[in-house]
């Protein structure tokens, strides 16, 4: 193994563990807020126990979303020297401005919360979880402006080897970045939103403080399709967007070889990237994959044998990747309009239901994976799109013998965290809410 | 340019404001034995920074990602350069931040008293490499046309090997005064003791570094031509006379006198060090400075534009949250 691709595994290492926890801090901040909203609004007490019980829960994995993304943050300089020295006129300041403007918001507001309970009014206590779940949201924009950079550069010359920023409102703006901003905050209010209605339904299931888990559910439930379905027309507009900016990763996640127009999408398909075709291709479906990339029925389609050999992306984990999150994606709109009708009693809440529900926690973890590694495996070979590859982005100082040490480190730091945090939230998971003191 | 220049400024600003700030917290962490005795008193120490440490440590990160925006080449050579140590910093980041937060949160006694070692270890160790890293930086680090000589080892210099002492003890100090501050009772009193015992070493060793770092000819250049910094030193070292007198007195300001210990302590540093963000004792040609290594003026424009808005509204709500938790 080279040094590039241990830079990469040990990239791809933390910032798929980082992400574990952002996109519940995403969705759950929201729906905590909204539940103490109403409390403030309707003076039900159930209200703040439930705000209170998912705060918990929220905190626990806040923390671990906190300290896993310093290494983000740095990162880029231990292992990435060369593509921070060719960026960082650019990519440094969403970075900069994040932390200034998002990260101190988030931190500070939150301490105030978890500690302010009985310092400050309901409505400034309110107020509190409410600029927590906006900061992270924001946060999520400023990063993936950065991110959207990466796979669109907009608003830059290169002037001496190095990208100079011509136009800061050009990658503000980037259309790149604000689709993944809308399809990366949907999947983290979906991944909340299952989180709350797995949790509830195991309580559901044990029938304790019913009314509680009941209302949890409930409005986990409408979050939750709302979200999903948001998500998938989000998701599609950045799908053609990226067959538009960048051909070759289209191409890859839905395994096209030939240049064809009037594309027809197949069901089944088995990636053969030695032989450049499709080992298997089946259950076509005319015309679809045209519209589907272009909102157009004979829109020519990019095939990867028109794209230079060393210009394109793995494509078998970028296929699986991307049918894999498509998938699901249609699997949580299923299952939230599922529990969207068993909350308000319109199909009977049994237990199978119920241990679905539970059972369904994962997945939308497991969508927003996929979702990174059609995203960067699909970037390939290019660091920035089109600009510097990935080989050239390695830091010259760090040797192979430190990366290795460093990726160990890590892995069994983040081990021991990750068994810590699943430890720390199925036991307040479990917990039985206190009952409503009068 | 004077976007390079304000962005010195700046860059030095948020390290000092972290250091004032998460000083107090590392400090906690590094007296909390010492000073906490009984389980109660162990959970006082870590509640009383618990709305804040997250805050504080934004500081840091913010000034990590300033280098990045505004020096770039900076940030490149920083970061890689010292990649061990800074791995070591970021392991025990991350390890005393979840130190911190689970360290109360309820559960059987062998795990709380684990993660409440873990903070103080954490805090020492976090203070020990704050203290190598900077007592280098400030020095100048052996840089040549190939890159820095020697990782870790190459930070174990005299000058690297007192600041780490001085960090210890004074964070340790602002950490006790913050105690002292913050708690009532037993802890109080303990940690106004430890905070008297402190004071003295922690003077003698900033006496120390001051003069350490003045041998040095690179360090003194600024100095030379704009006496008027001296001012810096000197007022690292008033407070830390007057911490003494206040808390004889039993007065609160003593914590605010270490506030200016640390501000004056780090300005110090970053006043020697202008205009090099990376100083290489080698030569100064190696170095990495505000000039060969800042950012498009249009890049700096706009993020002079971005700290000018933001950070003043950081620092007033900051501030609100600690009147909010001022009893």
């Amino acid at each position: 193994m080279d040094k590039v691709f241990l830079s990469r595994l040990q990239f791809a290492a933390t910032a798929m563990f980082h992400f574990i926890f952002v996109p519940l801090t995403l969705g759950l901040s929201v729906l905590v807020a909204w539940m103490e909203t109403r409390y403030v609004r309707t003076g039900d007490r159930l209200y703040l126990q439930m705000a209170k019980f998912w705060g918990k829960l929220f905190v626990i994995n806040f923390v671990l979303g906190v300290v896993t993304g310093l290494t983000m943050e740095f990162q880029f300089g231990m292992n990435w020297a060369g593509f921070s020295g060719f960026v960082g006129d650019i990519f440094g300041a969403p970075l900069a401005i994040e932390a200034t403007v998002a990260f101190f918001l988030e931190s500070t507001f939150l301490g105030l919360w978890i500690f302010g309970w009985e310092r400050l009014s309901p409505r400034m206590h309110a107020t509190a979880i409410w600029l927590v779940a906006l900061a992270s949201n924001l946060s999520a924009l400023w990063i993936l402006l950065a991110n959207g950079w990466m796979q669109h550069p907009v608003g830059y010359k290169v002037i001496d080897g190095r990208a100079v920023m011509t136009d800061f409102w050009a990658v503000v703006t980037n259309t790149y970045g604000w689709l993944k901003f809308g399809h990366t905050v949907l999947a983290g209010f979906v991944v909340g939103g299952f989180f709350v209605l797995g949790v509830s339904a195991y309580h559901l299931l044990k029938d304790s403080r019913r009314e509680f888990f009941q209302r949890s559910f409930r409005m986990a439930a409408g979050f939750s399709l709302i979200s999903s379905i948001l998500l998938f027309v989000v998701g599609d507009f950045h799908a053609s967007h990226v067959a538009e900016t960048q051909p070759a990763k289209f191409a890859a996640m839905e395994s096209v070889w030939e240049t064809q127009k009037a594309a027809p999408y197949y069901l089944l398909v088995l990636p053969d990237e030695k032989n450049e075709r499709n080992a298997i291709k089946m259950i076509g479906i005319p015309k679809m994959l045209s519209f589907l990339a272009y909102h157009d029925l004979n829109a020519e389609v990019k095939g990867l044998r028109d794209i230079p050999e060393d210009e394109r992306p793995p494509v078998l984990l970028t296929f699986l990747g991307f049918r894999g999150m498509i998938g699901l994606g249609m699997l949580f709109i299923a299952l939230s309009a599922l529990a969207w009708l068993v909350s308000r009693g319109w199909i009977r809440e049994s237990s199978l239901f119920l241990k679905v529900f539970i059972l369904s926690i994962p997945l939308p973890y497991i969508a927003t994976q996929l979702g990174w590694v059609v995203a960067e495996v699909g970037r390939q070979p290019w660091l920035v799109y089109g600009l510097i590859r990935t080989s050239q982005g390695v830091s010259e100082a760090v040797s192979r013998g430190q990366i290795i040490a460093s990726l160990a480190g890590f892995v069994l730091i983040y081990s021991l965290l990750a068994g810590v945090d699943l430890y720390l939230l199925c036991k307040f998971a479990r917990k039985v809410p206190e009952e409503v003191r009068a | 340019m004077i976007y390079q220049n304000i962005w010195f400024l700046l860059w030095a600003v948020l390290w000092v404001v972290y250091f004032m700030l998460d000083g107090y917290d590392i400090g906690a962490g590094i007296v909390s034995p010492f000073v906490a005795k009984t389980d109660e008193e162990r959970l006082a120490v870590i509640r009383s920074i618990g709305p804040f440490w997250d805050g504080n440590e934004v500081w840091f990160v913010t000034a990590g990602g300033a280098t990045f925006a505004a020096f770039p080449r900076a940030y490149a050579g920083m970061f890689s350069y010292l990649y061990t140590p800074l791995l070591l910093l970021l392991f025990t980041l991350i390890l005393r931040g979840v130190s911190i937060e689970f360290g109360y949160t309820e559960a059987g006694t062998t795990w709380k008293r684990l993660w409440q070692r873990l903070f103080f270890v954490a805090s020492l160790v976090l203070a020990v490499v704050f203290g190598l890293f900077f007592g280098n930086l400030f020095r100048g680090l052996p840089i040549d046309e190939s890159g820095l000589r020697g990782g870790l080892s190459g930070l174990l210099t005299l000058s690297g090997i007192i600041a780490s002492l001085l960090f210890v003890l004074g964070f340790g100090l602002h950490g006790a005064l913050w105690v002292y501050v913050k708690t009532e009772g037993e802890l109080k009193r303990r940690a106004s003791g430890l905070a008297r015992a402190l004071s003295l070493p922690t003077l003698i060793l900033t006496v120390v570094f001051f003069v350490y770092l003045f041998l040095e000819v690179s360090f003194r250049v600024n100095y030379l031509k704009i006496p008027v910094l001296f001012i810096f030193p000197f007022c690292a070292l008033v407070p830390l006379i007057n911490v003494q007198v206040l808390l004889k007195k039993d007065s609160p300001s003593a914590f605010r006198a270490s506030m200016l210990f640390v501000f004056f302590l780090f300005a110090t540093g970053f006043a020697g060090m202008y205009p090099a963000l990376l100083p290489s004792s080698i030569s100064p040609e190696f170095s990495f400075t505000i000039y060969n290594s800042s950012s498009s003026p249009y890049t700096l424009r706009i993020m002079t534009v971005v700290a000018v808005v933001f950070v003043p509204l950081v620092v007033f709500y900051q501030a609100w949250v600690y009147r909010v938790f001022k009893r």
